[in-house]
């Protein structure tokens, strides 16, 4: 079956920092997670729908979508959002390639291509999406309110 | 396989958590997938939470979203080879011979598998009967009777995680009216337990962790043809008389020297064991004693270390082990009296 992204906003965002000092964060953030699979067409071509996750395996292809909204009437600065790469999830890309990422647990970030992974030998190698642990973006300096916005990347089931 | 029940049987198995569980959920996000060659394993979750942060002006604040969490499902696939290095050479008759088959989980769940046997595949030249299957228990790619199991089809399926693999002995018999050369196709074929068909085909619920059971590139079935080659071997002996006469010819006359030489030839494969050439002495006839040879090497008559004996009556020469395709040629000589 088919399925779309969700349209409208789940509101759970709002108790997410209910410890905090703020009774209600302005800025909403969502997690999804959807299934890149293979379906006959009707002129017996494959095409690739997304669906919702009801059977995973090894080396299945799924899209996560991080939906953000500033919900409260005044801008948001400084809005940057974090999602640490599940550790069965081989990392392979963005939507946007606008991300920095980190290979070493979110002590350091840059963009892939700036990044070294060491080896126990002393040499190192460029770092690649599969050693990406932590990806980041940061979204705009000022998130006015009312706008929103997503944020696609994709992985690999290992 | 299915090993445990998950409680409230979910429809749909993406579960958004709530705030009560959001502050602990960074334990759950370091659940080790674990490096198996088939993947990561059944039943695993994976979860994913993302993190905004943004400044109010009085310092920053970081707001977590739902963590998403879904659960690896269940691949059923399984490899199995004949691993004798070849044909497995066979006496006619023989009793319990042996056929190694290993059998590999490739899936990434526990998995137990129904072993079926077929001696009677099409195309060779006999069907050897079945004495039974048995389980290398202790892991060391030997048959030992009595110490590794017998499998009984549906009361002990071997059980394997992913990548483990289990070897199983086939034993059967050979008839006793074979010819050299004959061949038997023994076939072994593993079957997941949870279910096999085309790939792509689910079980719903009935995979590790309370998942859906797919079918893999496999079709969680397999199955692969190991082969007896019987080798027999055949004797042949020609014996032949040379005489040399006292006066230099060759009559029969009394005093005359015959020389016997008795040509045994094997043929076929494999080696006749224990193999004994003796010939009793012609009546009217003296052994000249100590006249046996063997491949031209003088014997002794005496029973004693070496492979020739005169006992009187005959000689007798113990040739022990001849490999097919080579001969033994005796010699011995008597006296026309």
């Amino acid at each position: 079956m088919k399925t779309g992204f969700f349209t409208a906003f789940a509101a759970i965002g709002l108790s997410l920092v209910s410890g905090a000092a703020w009774a209600v964060s302005p800025i909403q953030l969502s997690s999804d997670i959807y299934v890149e699979k293979q379906q006959k067409q009707a002129d017996g071509k494959n095409a690739v729908v997304l669906e919702a996750p009801k059977t995973i395996l090894p080396g299945d292809q799924l899209v996560f979508v991080v939906r953000y909204k500033n919900v409260g009437s005044t801008n948001a600065n400084g809005v940057t959002v974090t999602n640490p790469i599940p550790r069965a999830i081989a990392f392979s890309g963005t939507s946007d390639g606008t991300e920095i990422v980190s290979i070493d647990g979110g002590k350091n970030w840059g963009k892939l291509s700036q990044l070294r992974t060491a080896s126990t030998d002393g040499t190192s190698r460029p770092a690649l999406m599969t050693d990406v642990t932590h990806i980041k973006w940061t979204v705009n300096q000022t998130l006015a309110a009312g706008s929103a916005g997503k944020l696609i990347f994709r992985g690999v089931v290992k | 396989m299915k090993t445990q029940q998950l409680h409230g049987l979910g429809l749909f198995r993406v579960r958004h958590h709530f705030a009560g569980l959001l502050f602990m959920s960074a334990a759950s996000v370091a659940m080790a997938p674990g490096a198996y060659a088939t993947g990561t394993l059944a039943g695993t979750d994976i979860e994913n939470i993302a993190t905004a942060s943004y400044d109010t002006g009085a310092g920053t604040v970081e707001v977590l979203s739902n963590p998403v969490v879904i659960t690896v499902d269940e691949l059923l696939d399984v490899t199995l080879t004949n691993t004798d290095p070849g044909s497995v050479t066979v006496a006619n008759g023989a009793q319990n011979t042996v056929l190694t088959y290993r059998i590999t989980n490739t899936g990434n769940g526990p998995e137990a598998y129904r072993l079926t046997p077929d001696v009677a595949v099409g195309g060779d030249d006999f069907d050897p009967s079945l004495v039974q299957i048995v389980l290398d228990t202790n892991n060391n790619n030997v048959y030992d009777p009595g110490v590794d199991t017998v499998y009984v089809s549906g009361s002990n399926d071997p059980v394997l995680t992913p990548d483990q693999g289990i070897n199983v002995f086939v034993i059967t018999n050979v008839p006793a009216t074979q010819s050299n050369g004959d061949q038997a196709d023994i076939r072994l074929t593993a079957a997941a337990v949870t279910g096999t068909g085309a790939p792509g085909t689910s079980f719903n619920g009935a995979g590790e962790g309370g998942g859906d059971a797919v079918v893999g590139s496999t079709s969680a079935d397999a199955e692969d043809t190991g082969t007896l080659l019987v080798e027999a071997a055949t004797v042949t002996l020609t014996k032949t008389a040379t005489v040399l006469d006292p006066f230099g010819g060759s009559a029969s006359v009394p005093g005359a020297i015959v020389t016997y030489t008795l040509v045994a030839s094997v043929t076929g494969s494999g080696t006749l064991a224990n193999m004994v050439i003796a010939d009793p002495i012609p009546a009217g006839t003296t052994y000249v004693a100590a006249s046996t040879t063997l491949e031209a090497a003088a014997l002794t008559d005496a029973a004693d270390a070496d492979a020739g004996n005169f006992n009187g009556s005959r000689i007798s020469v113990a040739l022990g082990g001849v490999p097919a395709g080579q001969t033994r040629t005796v010699t011995f000589r008597t006296r026309i009296q």
